[in-house]
């Protein structure tokens, strides 16, 4: 049963995926009405808590939140708490003084909205801390797959680029091996965390190899600031081994189709043409990201769940 | 801390390493000494303790504490540290440099031990700053901080990154013969690493600290001190790999000691997996097989000592992002509960768990103490190995709660510490002295 925060997909059920995502197909056909809102949560206060800035996850969550007529308001905060001189519970305290029926968290560091959860009444919906996890960003894939391929089972998953800074990768590869898809993981031998086989998945250093047979290539945003860290050369290396492009594709089923979380480095991670059209489904996850955030919402903030425990 | 009240400890089983004794027998302690050791002792106008059932041991000694003081008294000061030692069954801590001002100057040590001498209830020896400042440039002064009444050297909470200053201060410490502790990590490895790089560090997506950057710079130092010829204390070893490069420079010779935690013992980096604060140490606690190597080899004498790198920090220091948050917990009032593990783990006989508390720790900084020898210092603990008790930071000595065992029952408990043939702890009446 589901429970009372989203902290990750790790601590979900298949049958839990399978609600959620089973929602998202009724509130995506909200999405087509022309008066596109329903009362489901009206009188309901949803707090969008960014402590780090996300135009795009946070506008999906205020739709997501006033097409069920919520009442949505963003609270900002920058700097880590360190400078502020508050704690994390300090801040949770603040906020839950207000009585909100749910807070959606974004925070730079792994593991703040576990904390968070633990000090507020309200419940908690992690909307991607450090390089933990983004359970709702691997909700709407799995539902953009679901919806492309008609089954998730059984499916083979590539996702490439940096794994060890990517919160996307870790709650995707739980989501799909829960929902009995093979996940491969591609990467340099820099950008793959240790021990990742013990998450039940496949590391490769060829990008050729991760890709033979694949139905589905997740793609994942690089960032030039890993220069500094040591984790690749350059740019151009970078583009030339790991970038995804038509040739590369071809390893691939010819029905695959290329994610990506956004936003994308054209012509880096992703060829520019691939960015824009089929295979690629870009906007659908963008599109499909509103319809399953509001299904989060429903699940998680449309009840008064008892008093915490202990 | 001398008093000409006599103390008659009697009825329990005496674990005294430093001559092999492990009998039931009495203790008679006089004038600060140890007078008699004696199976059923006769003894007249004496106060008692009945010690039946217990373990009566040399009083432990700490070679790692940080007591905060001066700078940090709001974490703990050497009142409150020395509670907690005393309540720990610790009769003497050895307390690191790392305060605010640093214990880089024979002023600041005086300064402790004069509030030492007023507030602690046990002995108190400082560790004095390897540099100047802790900053890994310029050698303190050594002699001058010797003669205050410094112990040994370090600058622990920081490592020594210049390979040059490392051998210098290693060579120089010879002139007062006294050991450098060395915080052993590679800092350029560990980067921003906050957790044991392994499938923890991957399932919470923290940045992540590999066992080869503890093991490169303990093997570097082994190397430094090989060559400088000096005495190297590795402090709180946490990796397999530290533990196999100090065990084959000792085979060939090179003079080195070492001391593992209670935490590095007994927990891993599994620990961290709910982003607790209390989780993060430096080192940090690493995977079973680092647990297994520092069991093995505290049992074969690898490591010579336990010791807590108790490291008080306050709750609002604590709740913070996992990132943000100081490495440290405290350890000075669970040391017996938790590390009695390893008797009932057979890892270790408790004679065997006592010398490395008490006589280990005395003998590898030179410290009174660490026997039960006739004629030594009445530095005594008694132990009660069976009971159980729940350890509740907030009610206890220590100023600071960040503790990893927290609410959890322990079993093994310290029932009275006698430092100088003075009663400063008992189990049922608290701290009782200054």
């Amino acid at each position: 049963m589901i429970g009372r925060d989203l902290l990750a997909m790790e601590d979900l059920e298949r049958s839990d995926i399978e609600r959620i995502l089973e929602t998202a197909t009724h509130m995506q056909e909200v999405g087509r009405r022309d008066v596109k809102k329903v009362p489901t949560l009206r009188g309901r206060t949803l707090v969008n808590l960014f402590f780090e800035p996300s135009t795009r996850t946070r506008t999906s969550f205020e739709i997501a939140g006033k097409r069920l007529s919520a009442d949505v308001v963003n609270f900002s905060v920058s700097g880590s708490s360190l400078k502020k001189a508050e704690t994390i519970v300090d801040t949770a305290k603040t906020l839950d003084a207000m009585d909100p029926d749910a807070v959606v968290v974004r925070h730079a560091v792994a593991g703040v909205p576990k904390r968070l959860a633990d000090a507020l009444e309200a419940p908690v919906i992690n909307a991607g801390d450090g390089a933990h996890e983004h359970p709702t960003q691997a909700l709407l894939d799995l539902f953009t797959v679901w919806e492309e391929k008609g089954r998730l089972d059984g499916l083979t998953v590539t996702i490439v680029g940096d794994i060890v800074h990517s919160r996307v990768a870790r709650s995707n590869l739980y989501g799909f091996t829960k929902m009995g898809a093979e996940v491969r993981l591609a990467a340099p031998p820099t950008m793959l965390p240790a021990c990742v086989e013990v998450l039940g998945v496949k590391a490769f250093s060829s990008l050729r190899e991760a890709l033979d047979g694949a139905d589905v290539v997740m793609v994942l945003r690089i960032q030039q600031e890993r220069l500094q860290g040591a984790f690749f050369p350059s740019i151009r290396e970078y583009a030339a081994t790991f970038g995804v492009d038509r040739e590369k594709l071809r390893y691939a089923k010819d029905d695959v189709i290329v994610m990506h979380p956004g936003p994308v480095n054209r012509g880096v991670e992703l060829a520019h043409d691939l960015a824009d059209e089929r295979p690629s489904v870009i906007l659908d996850q963008v599109r499909n990201g509103v319809a399953v955030r509001m299904a989060v919402l429903y699940l998680f903030a449309g009840r008064r769940p008892p008093h915490r425990e202990g | 801390m001398a008093t000409s009240r006599r103390l008659w400890i009697h009825g329990g089983r005496v674990l005294d390493p430093s001559t092999g004794r492990d009998e039931i027998a009495d203790l008679l302690l006089e004038d600060g000494r140890i007078a008699a050791v004696e199976p059923s002792l006769r003894v007249e106008d004496a106060t008692g303790l009945d010690a039946s059932g217990c373990w009566v041991a040399p009083g432990l000694v700490d070679l790692h504490t940080h007591l905060r003081e001066p700078g940090a008294e709001y974490k703990e000061d050497i009142a409150s540290g020395g509670r907690a030692a005393a309540a720990g069954g610790f009769s003497a801590v050895v307390c690191m440099a790392n305060t605010d001002p640093v214990n880089d100057d024979p002023s600041v040590t005086d300064y402790i031990l004069d509030r030492a001498r007023q507030e602690s209830p046990v002995r108190v020896h400082p560790i004095a700053a390897a540099t100047q400042g802790l900053a890994g440039k310029v050698m303190s002064e050594m002699a001058g901080l010797v003669e205050a009444g410094a112990v040994a050297f370090s600058d622990d909470g920081k490592t020594i990154m210049d390979s040059r200053v490392m051998r210098r201060v290693l060579e120089y410490s010879r002139l007062v013969s006294r050991p450098i502790v060395t915080h052993a990590e590679d800092r350029t490895l560990v980067g921003d690493g906050v957790v044991n790089e392994g499938p923890a560090s991957t399932r919470l997506g923290l940045p992540a600290n590999p066992a080869a950057a503890e093991t490169i710079q303990v093997s570097r130092d082994l190397v430094l001190a090989e060559l400088a010829g000096a005495h190297l204390h590795v402090a709180h070893v946490s990796s397999a790999g530290a533990v196999e490069a100090i065990r084959r420079a000792r085979e060939r010779g090179v003079h080195v000691t070492a001391e593992v935690t209670p935490h590095h013992l007994t927990l891993t980096d599994a620990a961290t997996l709910g982003y607790d604060t209390n989780t993060k140490m430096a080192p940090p606690l690493r995977s079973e097989a680092d647990v297994r190597a520092c069991r093995e080899a505290l049992a074969d004498g690898t490591l010579d000592a336990i010791a807590t790198d108790h490291a008080p920090h306050a709750v609002h220091e604590k709740d913070v992002e996992f990132t943000a948050a100081p490495p440290g917990v405290i350890g000075l009032e669970t040391a017996v509960g938790v590390t009695l593990d390893l008797v009932r783990a057979g890892d270790l006989a408790p004679l065997e768990w006592v010398r490395r508390l008490s006589t280990n720790p005395a003998r590898i900084l030179a410290l009174p103490g660490g026997t039960l020898a006739q004629g030594g210092p009445a530095d005594v603990v008694v132990i009660d190995p069976e009971r159980r008790w729940r350890y509740d930071p907030a009610k206890g000595w220590s100023k600071s709660r960040n503790s990893p065992w927290a609410g959890q029952e322990l079993t093994g408990c310290v029932v009275a510490t006698v430092v100088g043939g003075r009663l400063v702890y008992q189990v049922d009446r608290g701290v009782l002295l200054p």
